[in-house]
């Protein structure tokens, strides 16, 4: 597995080059509107990362997560899941800076490549923040019953903590 | 929403810290968080941007166009409240492709246009149909070609490989999002 993702890279970029070339594409000036939009999407989330980034690294040096782990450890090893990553799947769904925050103590604390920091990674990279998508939408056409979809979609949230855990043991 | 989790994150710490004498160490946490959260934009920066300029060069040549007919027969089946050539589909097949390529400021126009379209032909009128829920559903789930801040983040960490756990968040990504669709699917036959 992780062959494809030592090739998955350089192919990626390569295909997109030229494939931006057959389709005479002003390559260098496209992509760097892509790479100013990607510098305005992450001044856009400074502020709030800031603030996440904080609570998070004090909920961290206080204990909480110590003592949220060591209490949900049972029903993790039932579902294979390491405890130490359910922070983050509880905060993944209400908040995207947040969880990046979140996932960002994670790696440091336990490693990048670890079975943790690897689960904590596709957890992460796997699902969206439902809250907001729900919000959003729905919102912008003024729905405010929104019917099955948050039931529905947090379930689904849960069980992509479970098929993550699942996946990166299966394929280490 | 965010202000009561911010508010009850800061207070759990502060009582959490009361209770096992952690006092100092939450002292130097607040403020080495907001350093660490600048240093994490600026190691994130690099890599982001070299994605999002990529993946602008992929939808500059039409390849959002193009996958987005590729999209739309399986589209159709899931919402089929709305005709393949609609203008509501059309905006549904462009938001989703657009996310899988990783261009979510170009993904919300067209997610919110497809809502609009969809209202306008929504018998419910105060609830959403179907179709609009199976659209959001899809939305909340995120089948990402390239997971350009995941691999950001892992690179900050300084991961030796920090792209090995994409093809782990594709079938996971697949996996939750079918999930999604099956239970949407079941909770609305039930009514």
């Amino acid at each position: 597995m992780n062959q494809v993702g030592i090739y998955i890279i350089p192919f990626v970029i390569v295909l997109i080059v030229l494939y931006g070339a057959f389709k005479k594409v002003d390559l260098f000036a496209a992509f760097t509107d892509g790479a100013k939009e990607g510098i305005h999407a992450l001044i856009s989330i400074a502020p709030s990362l800031i603030g996440l980034v904080t609570a998070v690294t004090m909920l961290e040096a206080s204990g909480f997560f110590d003592i949220l782990t060591n209490c949900c450890r049972p029903v993790c090893a039932v579902l294979g899941i390491p405890p130490e990553v359910l922070p983050l799947g509880l905060m993944r769904p209400v908040t995207g800076s947040g969880s990046f925050a979140m996932l960002n103590a994670i790696l440091e604390k336990f490693g990048a490549d670890s079975l943790i920091g690897k689960t904590a990674s596709v957890m992460a990279g796997s699902t969206e923040t439902t809250f907001y998508a729900v919000t959003v939408y729905f919102g912008s056409v003024g729905l405010k019953n929104t019917r099955c979809t948050l039931p529905a979609a947090l379930t689904a949230d849960m069980l992509g903590i479970v098929f993550a855990a699942w996946c990166v043991r299966c394929f280490p | 929403m965010l202000s009561y989790l911010w508010f009850g994150m800061i207070a759990a710490s502060f009582f959490c810290a009361l209770c096992t004498g952690h006092m100092e160490q939450l002292s130097k946490a607040a403020l080495d968080g907001a350093d660490r959260a600048i240093q994490l934009l600026l190691s994130m920066a690099g890599v982001m941007c070299l994605w999002t300029g990529l993946m602008k060069i992929a939808d500059k040549g039409g390849l959002t166009s193009s996958a987005a007919k590729l999209f739309s027969p399986v589209l159709a089946k899931l919402m089929p409240d709305y005709d393949k050539d609609s203008p509501a589909m059309r905006a549904v097949s462009a938001n989703i492709t657009a996310n899988l390529l990783g261009l979510g400021n170009a993904a919300t126009p067209f997610g919110l246009a497809a809502m609009r379209e969809m209202q306008k032909t929504n018998s419910l009128r105060t609830s959403p149909n179907n179709s609009m829920v199976m659209f959001v559903i899809i939305n909340t789930a995120s089948v990402q070609l390239i997971p350009t801040t995941i691999a950001a983040l892992r690179q900050a960490a300084s991961s030796i490989q920090p792209y090995s756990i994409l093809p782990h968040i594709w079938i996971t990504s697949v996996l939750t999002l079918a999930a999604g669709i099956l239970l949407a699917g079941l909770f609305m036959i039930k009514r």
